[in-house]
């Protein structure tokens, strides 16, 4: 057979394109779901996670995650610019992807300048809201435990990730997890410790126990070089990652952007105003 | 038969990809950190190997020699699309700490220099066997580095303790070297240095 000819050129080249395009076309869309599953499983097992409601890094079947989060666990999206929950966007929670909104020109926007790392923002974020005791179909029973906000900014080599969970005072911490990040392992990468995480419950956001948001000025709690005492004596200071100094800035940073007015700031004071 | 096993096995000590070839660097310095992902990666590996190498056999006598390379590019990189699409479907933790590097499989040099070196030029049941212990030789120096960098670098092997660690009241202190892509090098050397002492023959002359 004459192997050298264009056209035989191009007629081959033309089926194993169709035939790959095929392949490839198939399998990406066959999998759609499944995958699309697995990324929505992903988050809610780290809602979960930094709720406390299930271990972290222990394998929990995804019936229960499931079960679980739609129990205890109400999606809410709230406008940064004005600090009131989107109605008409918290009907779709479960499919508001904020990162892409964040990049879009509409719904996202430049973020003020800072030196924080945070480049863009979404005009509105999602907020979890999780309740003490199982809530029914439609939403009955809920009893408000705690809110978990979603937090983002550089540490050293990357962007972290992570779910910061505070009580029902926004002031009390509650919990502090990072999903994802490149920080050095051993150095930065502690800031996924479980001790070192364990080290931020207890700690107070804004001001001592029992204040309210006008007695607020900024927020307080950071990480400092060595170490800190216990939540009562040192309540705004958790210890410093030794041989992290970068990556712990970059926690303190990332906690006092989106907890403050260019944050969740005006959500924070809006909900707290209205409930008292 | 006698060929067959010859051809399955002469890549993993004999004529390894990795030891003696030197190729296919890259990801083995990258997905060795745990035996986890060393072993996903082996996997996904030896799967898109043997797959091109069947296909690229197939077609051999029919590929225009002028457009042979692009050809098997093409076949190379639908596999490992495919292979990608299947690890974030099935084992998205996994898939996840592989990221990028599944899809660099494409740019894997193994890959593609048995599909031109040995598929074009032999049947297909020869290449197939040819591709799934190439994928063995190079899963072996994945699983020996990854085994090394997790255990000294974490205290574990496939996530489970072994040295408990300092930082969570044990007595080992990691050796953070071992998390880092140098450590790979470390490794990768000793291994071919170990190889080549026990197979003098390996030993190239200058």
């Amino acid at each position: 057979m004459q192997h050298n000819g264009i056209p035989y050129i191009l007629g081959f080249c033309l089926a194993v394109c169709l035939f790959c395009a095929v392949v490839v076309s198939t399998s990406a869309v066959g999998l759609k779901d499944t995958q699309e599953l697995n990324k929505e499983l992903d988050r809610k097992s780290k809602v979960l996670a930094v709720a406390g409601l299930i271990a972290e890094g222990a394998e929990t079947a995804p019936a229960e995650i499931q079960s679980l989060f739609d129990k205890r666990v109400k999606s809410i999206i709230v406008n940064l610019e004005n600090g009131s929950i989107n109605e008409e966007l918290s009907k779709t929670a479960s499919t508001y992807d904020q990162r892409k909104a964040a990049k879009d020109l509409e719904l996202g926007q430049d973020a003020p300048k800072h030196p924080f790392g945070v480049k863009r923002i979404p005009k509105n974020a999602l907020v979890y809201l999780v309740s003490t005791t199982d809530m029914d179909g439609e939403g009955n029973g809920f009893e408000l435990e705690q809110y978990i906000f979603p937090v983002e900014g550089k540490g050293l080599w990357s962007t972290l990730y992570g779910f910061l969970a505070v009580g029902p005072d926004f002031n009390e911490i509650k919990g502090l997890t990072f999903y994802a990040h490149l920080e050095t392992p051993g150095l930065g990468g502690e800031v996924d410790n479980p001790s070192w995480k364990k080290k931020w419950i207890g700690r107070r956001v804004f001001g001592p126990e029992g204040s309210t948001p006008d007695q607020w000025d900024g927020v307080k709690v950071r990480v400092k070089k060595g170490i800190a005492g216990s939540p009562d004596e040192d309540p705004y200071y958790v210890d410093g990652l030794s041989g992290a100094t970068i990556t712990s800035n970059g926690v303190t940073h990332l906690i006092n952007f989106w907890m403050g007015e260019n944050g969740f700031g005006k959500f924070i004071m809006e909900t707290a105003k209205n409930a008292g | 038969m006698a060929k067959t096993k010859e051809v399955l096995l002469d890549p993993l000590f004999d004529n390894n990809p990795i030891a003696l070839q030197v190729l296919g660097i890259c990801s083995a310095l990258a997905v060795t950190t745990k035996m986890e992902t060393a072993t996903v990666m082996a996997i996904a590996v030896i799967a898109v190997m043997a797959l091109s190498n069947l296909s690229v056999s197939i077609l051999r006598n029919y590929i225009p020699p002028s457009i042979r390379i692009i050809v098997q590019l093409t076949i190379i990189a639908s596999l490992v699309i495919v292979t990608d699409q299947i690890l974030k479907a099935f084992l998205f933790e996994t898939s996840k700490q592989l990221s990028v590097f599944v899809g660099l499989i494409i740019t894997n040099c193994i890959v593609m220099g048995r599909a031109e070196a040995f598929a074009m030029q032999n049947p297909p049941w020869a290449s197939f066997v040819d591709g799934i212990g190439n994928g063995f030789g190079y899963g072996l120096v994945l699983l020996f580095v990854g085994f090394f960098r997790e255990l000294f670098g974490s205290g574990k092997v496939f996530g489970m303790e072994v040295f408990p660690l300092v930082t969570e009241g044990g007595w080992y202190q990691p050796n953070g070297l071992m998390v880092l892509s140098p450590a790979a090098f470390f490794l990768i050397g000793g291994f071919i240095w170990a190889l080549r002492t026990w197979k003098p023959e390996q030993v190239t002359e200058d």
